[in-house]
């Protein structure tokens, strides 16, 4: 048990090697994650945002919070995706059956989910100041924000593992994308959630990413943040907690 | 340590499917042995419990005289498995699917244990394709080099040759023999008793979740049926004549 302690994070560098060469090569993967949110910041900023009152005067300082979020939300399905096929094709049994730590080939997946994030998200920003994205904030607040995605991607990830995991197809390993897609959706990621009817009104204010985008976009308008940051914290642990221990099980269990 | 397996009593379920009913059997270090049994008759089951992928139900299960149950670290220092369904990783090339594998096993210089192992195996010219381009022949035997890196002394095979073209199935055969020649004790899974005849030093056959006999082939032989003499014009099997063909194209 020794040596395979002193080995783990070696192995788990292995483990992120072969994922990150996975995702380099099947660069559409990282296309379309990055590419789909860019198309939905320049149809809102430009075609909608005429008509959207959000109480700021730039759209795009007010969208990109909920956008980048939806970037992350849409990288979740690839995710359960090559776990789901790394199990079907028995690689984590071979894996599995070699003196390595049982847990770092999931970490290698994650811990791509991570980097792979993060790439995207970055090309997002980069297009958003070309179209007059503008922040005031400073160093610690990016790195709040930098903090608080990593959360939001750990929690999803984890979830997409469970997904892939357990699936018995590779469409079934893919539906998890489609509840995720819509919880930006009904958030206060494009409008305030104050121009709402009731009841949606209601989930939105109670779901996970409006408190998220809230907080990002908080702390990138400079503006207080307020207990929302905390609530937004509570959903990002408590989710990330929940589904990881759910996912290692079922990992043990071998799907 | 006489016995690189030893099995004594292994029960498993499948909810209410009853897979192995009380198997027993040994596996003499530095042998070949062939689990030979029907589709669905529990031979990758088995493998997966003695391979500690599968927790049994019940039974004593010793691998290279470490309790897969209680020291299952010990058991995976030991061995490697070759699954029955090619376990490479088709985006990454044959090369890189061997490094990855020999810093997984922290050898010396996974380049140079790559490199041997590309040649041992006839893969060196294809070693930077992507796997996913190999054929089926191709794609096992990288298969079963990533099993060797690390040279351990006891090496699992589920079903090697299932699904592959006769040539491709006697290239296996062939490196089976010379992993054997070397000392490594294997542990083959086959539906065909040909194949468990022309490898193995001892088989064992499963049946209806028991191993019904186990012995060497020549006493096997003793319990068969004994050939019948019967005049006949004997048909090539299509085995030869394909054999025949390739032999004719190569010398050409
Ligand atoms: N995870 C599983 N859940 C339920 N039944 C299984 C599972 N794995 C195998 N079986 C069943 O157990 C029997 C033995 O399977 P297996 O060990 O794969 O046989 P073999 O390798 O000899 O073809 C088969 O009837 C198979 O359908
Ligand atoms: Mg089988």
């Amino acid at each position: 048990m020794e040596t395979i302690k002193n080995y783990y994070l070696m192995d788990m560098g292995v483990m992120l090697g072969r994922s990150l060469r996975h995702i380099f090569r099947s660069l559409d993967t990282i296309i379309t994650v990055t590419i789909m949110p860019i198309a939905m910041m320049l149809l809102f900023v430009y075609v909608l945002g005429g008509a959207i009152q959000t109480g700021t005067d730039n759209y795009v300082n007010y969208l990109l919070p909920g956008i980048l979020l939806i970037a992350v939300a849409n990288s979740i399905g690839y995710v359960s995706y090559r776990l789901f096929l790394d199990k079907q094709r028995g690689i984590f049994e071979r894996f599995n059956s070699m003196p390595i730590a049982r847990s770092a080939a999931l970490w290698g997946h994650v811990l791509t989910s991570l980097v792979s994030n993060a790439i995207s998200l970055v090309v997002i920003i980069l297009v958003a100041l070309l179209m007059g994205f503008r922040s005031p904030a400073g160093i610690l607040s990016w790195l709040a924000v930098a903090g608080i995605i990593a959360l939001f991607t750990l929690a999803l990830t984890w979830v997409a593992a469970i997904a892939g995991l357990s699936a018995k197809s590779v469409d079934g390993a893919g539906v998890i994308a489609y509840p995720i897609h819509f919880l930006p959706l009904i958030s206060s990621a494009f409008v305030p959630t104050a121009s709402m009817p009731g009841p949606v009104r209601a989930f939105a204010e109670n779901q996970p990413v409006t408190p998220i985008v809230e907080a990002i976009r908080a702390l990138l308008l400079n503006q207080p943040v307020g207990n929302g940051i905390w609530v937004a914290l509570a959903w990002c642990v408590g989710i990330m907690i929940v589904a990881c221990l759910v996912a290692g099980r079922v990992y043990k269990k071998g799907g | 340590m006489e016995n690189s397996i030893q099995v004594k009593g292994l029960q498993k379920s499948y909810r209410q499917l009853h897979v192995l009913k009380g198997v027993d059997f040994e596996v003499k270090k530095g042998s070949i042995f062939a689990l030979l049994g029907s589709n669905g008759s529990g031979k990758t089951t088995i493998v997966k419990i003695l391979t500690t992928l599968l927790k049994q139900d019940s039974g004593n299960v010793i691998v290279n005289g470490f309790d897969v149950v209680a020291q299952p670290g010990n058991v995976r220092q030991s061995i490697s498995l070759t699954g029955q369904f090619a376990a490479v990783d088709e985006i990454l090339t044959g090369r890189e699917n061997l490094v990855m594998i020999a810093k997984l096993r922290h050898v010396k210089d996974p380049l140079q244990v790559a490199d041997d192992l590309l040649k041992r195996f006839g893969l060196a010219d294809a070693a930077n394709r992507r796997a996913s381009t190999y054929s089926g022949g191709m794609r096992r035997r990288l298969d079963i080099a990533m099993s060797l890196v690390g040279e351990s002394p006891l090496v699992f095979l589920d079903e090697p040759t299932t699904g592959l073209d006769p040539e491709a199935r006697i290239e296996v055969w062939r490196i089976v023999k010379e992993l054997a020649g070397n000392g490594t004790t294997v542990f083959l899974t086959t539906q065909y008793l040909e194949e468990a005849e022309q490898l193995a030093d001892r088989i064992a056959i499963l049946h209806e979740g028991r191993i019904i006999v186990s012995d060497t082939l020549a006493a096997l032989k003793k319990l068969f049926p004994p050939a019948k003499v019967e005049y006949i014009e004997k048909q090539p099997t299509l085995e030869e004549i394909f054999l025949a063909i390739i032999g004719k194209k190569n010398e050409n």
